[in-house]
């Protein structure tokens, strides 16, 4: 009888055999190529307060006094924390990648291309890489928006950019305390802004940004149109890199 | 609901726990109702008008999330297991371990699933792609899994030092893979292994999840109700083996294809590109047995509706692994990756194909189950052919837009332009999820008036010799 045929090699085989090739030549392999690469904890991460952080507890006193005390990095670490828990239960991760590819001018619209020993640390734990981006990477954020531009995004992302599709967080706002007041971010809300602007903080930033801010966009019908130009893509490349226009 | 079994008790006759195989379709159809619902609210977000506005237990990260886990796991993996109680005892002639530990897996499946749906909506998912369900349901996933494979491979175990069935070599791989592949997937990349060596965890998991657990078990079936229902054997054992065998070796090593220029290192990436076209090669020579199962026959097609479900599954899956060959390649990744054609490519392969494979098995057992011959052939014609057309527009409409927006991205047009380049798409993409909707709200009205109806045993009988 044909062994390929018996219960015995086929469960362990291609079971278990083939099965345990696999895992070790495509999972164990690049782990023991990326081992020795340090990996930081939280703490280790949460050392340096960078400005933003500092900039959210100045801009929005109240509520930051209320949900993190003073921007030390204790503070810090724990906004990073509540931050990833949150990019996590809302799967921003489903629509937002965090790594730049060295192909398809990536590095000129987001900025440098990634490496494996940024992201050995807890909050790629698991990895935030990502498979889809209906909004842009985000993994070179930091400081690209401004703290209020975040939060005003995350309020009602079509107030800032019209053509987006990100849905709206309300949920991560405090109701007004007055009622001619506004909306004030809760903890979820400082966190995923602190979160937000520390990807890529530790990568070295241009002066000035790679790509023209869009965010005064035409309203829909004139996108449309704009967006049916004979060749947009020709014009965006030119509009994009001043004076570098094929 | 009573199961008019013409020929006996459950399970005197076959050792088919009918009553189970029928919960589990109706659970899998129920698990589908609630996937489609989830997806097409999903998709009203890209087009700025979505149904839930506000409200966090209903966010559409959350309710993406439900939508592929119940799918994945509720639906196909339902009617799966329904699949196997049916094919396992009738291939080895003996009855699984322990009816007992069949109804007790069917409810741990259905308390998993619901435990999923609500965690994720509650704000409990688990960041890993394709494997959302919380942490703490899986544990109980893991005990599932491996009572599922124990239950299952008792029989065939039994049955004998004889050469296994084409069918049950698939049965038996894929019963094994799936509880190691789950636990590789959920646990590995959650707790040892950060970034680039977790991601190179998570691709395998993705893909596994695809060729190790869905694929095997899906073929399995194939090759058990495609000759039943011909009436004729598969054309040729020898291909069997080739395609059993390569499946075996290569789809294990495809996962990082899911992570292409990423900082995985670049031999694993090199690794799983060479094996993704070894799979596309070999997958071939299934396609071409089961076209040659055909030959001479070609009419059938027209006249069972089971077979033209299969047939149509397996066309998709041909063009599946064509496609996938293709945008594996490093070149073509450039453009394709992180746009729609990736999300048009899974729905090809996980509804177009493994969907189709379900609606023909279960268009092939529900009359044999319920005992009453189907209430309306015409309703099950519209509701083959409102699925074939959605499912035909919505990937096309998704490739599309994902060599749209791939190129505008490229080229640098602002990330404002590429949006508005896709919203048409995204339009299209709803509307043909309402066809997919429509068309299987008429295969639950047919099914629910065919259980209902008289009971006429001499028309089953009739019907299920015309078969």
């Amino acid at each position: 009888m044909n062994p390929l045929e018996r219960f015995g090699t086929i469960l362990l085989v291609a079971g278990l055999a083939f099965f345990g090739a696999a895992v070790a030549v495509e999972a164990w392999l690049p782990y023991q190529v990326l081992r020795g690469l340090p990996m930081q904890r939280l703490d280790e991460i949460a050392r340096q307060v960078p400005p933003e952080f500092e900039d959210l507890a100045a801009r929005y006193p109240d509520a930051f006094r209320r949900h993190f005390g003073a921007p030390t990095p204790e503070a810090y670490a724990r906004a990073l924390q509540i931050g990833i828990e949150t990019y996590r239960a809302e799967a921003c991760w489903h629509c937002h990648s965090q790594f730049v590819r060295p192909v398809s001018n990536e590095d000129r619209r987001f900025g440098a291309v990634s490496y494996p020993g940024e992201y050995q640390n807890v909050l790629q734990l698991p990895q935030m890489f990502g498979t889809r981006r209906v909004g842009p990477d985000l993994i070179r954020s930091a400081g690209k928006h401004s703290n209020d531009w975040h939060v005003a995004h995350f309020f009602e992302p079509r107030d800032v950019v019209p053509s987006s599709v990100m849905p709206s967080f309300k949920w991560f706002f405090d109701p007004p305390a007055a009622p001619d007041g506004v909306p004030q971010p809760n903890a979820r809300g400082l966190a995923i802004v602190a979160y937000v602007q520390w990807l890529g903080s530790w990568a070295e930033q241009p002066d000035a940004p790679l790509l023209p801010e869009v965010t005064a966009a035409p309203g829909p019908a004139e996108g449309a149109a704009a967006a049916m130009t004979p060749d947009p893509a020709e014009g965006a490349v030119a509009a994009a890199v001043p004076g570098e226009a094929p | 609901m009573a199961v008019a079994d013409a020929r006996g008790k459950e399970g005197d006759f076959d050792h088919v726990l009918r009553r189970l195989v029928l919960a589990h379709i109706v659970a899998g159809l129920a698990a589908l109702l609630i996937g489609l619902l989830t997806g097409l609210a999903f998709a009203f977000q890209f087009m700025q008008s979505y149904w839930f506005p506000g409200i966090e237990w209903l966010s559409p990260g959350r309710v993406r999330m439900v939508h592929t886990n119940i799918l994945a796991y509720g639906f196909i993996a339902n009617v799966f297991l329904a699949g196997l109680h049916w094919a396992v005892p009738r291939i080895t002639g003996r009855p699984v371990l322990s009816p007992g530990l069949s109804w007790f897996i069917f409810w741990a499946w259905q308390v998993v699933l619901a435990a999923t749906g609500i965690g994720i909506l509650a704000g409990h998912a688990q960041a890993i792609e394709w494997g959302e369900t919380p942490i703490f349901v899986d544990p109980v996933v893991m005990v599932g899994l491996i009572a599922v494979a124990i239950n299952f491979l008792a029989p065939i175990v039994k049955s004998g030092r004889k050469p296994l069935y084409v069918a049950l070599w698939y049965f038996t791989a894929g019963l094994v893979w799936t509880p190691l592949i789950y636990l590789m997937g959920n646990y590995v990349p959650q707790f040892y292994l950060p970034g680039a060596s977790g991601a190179a965890v998570s691709g395998l998991f993705i893909h596994d999840l695809v060729g190790l657990f869905v694929t095997p078990l899906g073929w399995g079936l194939l090759y058990y109700f495609v000759p039943v229902i011909m009436k004729r054997p598969i054309w040729s054992h020898a291909v069997s083996l080739i395609g059993f065998w390569g499946l075996a070796f290569f789809y294990p090593l495809n996962g990082v294809h899911h992570y292409l220029w990423s900082p995985i290192p670049m031999f694993a990436q090199y690794g799983a590109v060479v094996a993704t076209i070894g799979v596309e090669i070999v997958v071939t020579t299934v396609f071409i047995n089961f076209l040659a199962t055909l030959r001479g026959q070609a009419g059938a097609l027209v006249q069972s509706l089971p077979l033209r479900w299969i047939y149509t599954g397996i066309i998709f899956y041909v063009i599946t692994c064509i496609q996938c060959a293709y945008q594996t390649l490093l070149t073509v990744q450039t453009i394709v990756h992180f746009t729609d054609w990736v999300v048009g490519h899974a729905h090809l392969v996980m509804f177009g194909v493994f969907g189709f494979w379900i609606f023909g098995i279960v268009t092939e057992l529900w009359p044999r189950l319920v005992g009453r011959p189907w209430h309306s052939v015409r309703l099950n014609r519209w509701h083959y052919w409102l699925t074939t057309v959605g499912t035909s527009f919505m990937v096309i409409d998704l490739v599309a837009a994902g060599l749209v927006q791939g190129y505008l991205w490229r080229d640098l047009a602002p990330w404002e332009a590429t949006l508005r380049a896709s919203a048409p798409f995204w339009t299209a993409r709803a509307i043909s999820g309402f066809a997919i909707l429509l068309g299987q709200i008429l295969f639950f009205v047919n099914l629910w008036l065919t259980a209902r109806s008289s009971p006429a045993p001499e028309a089953v009988s009739v019907a299920a010799a015309a078969a």
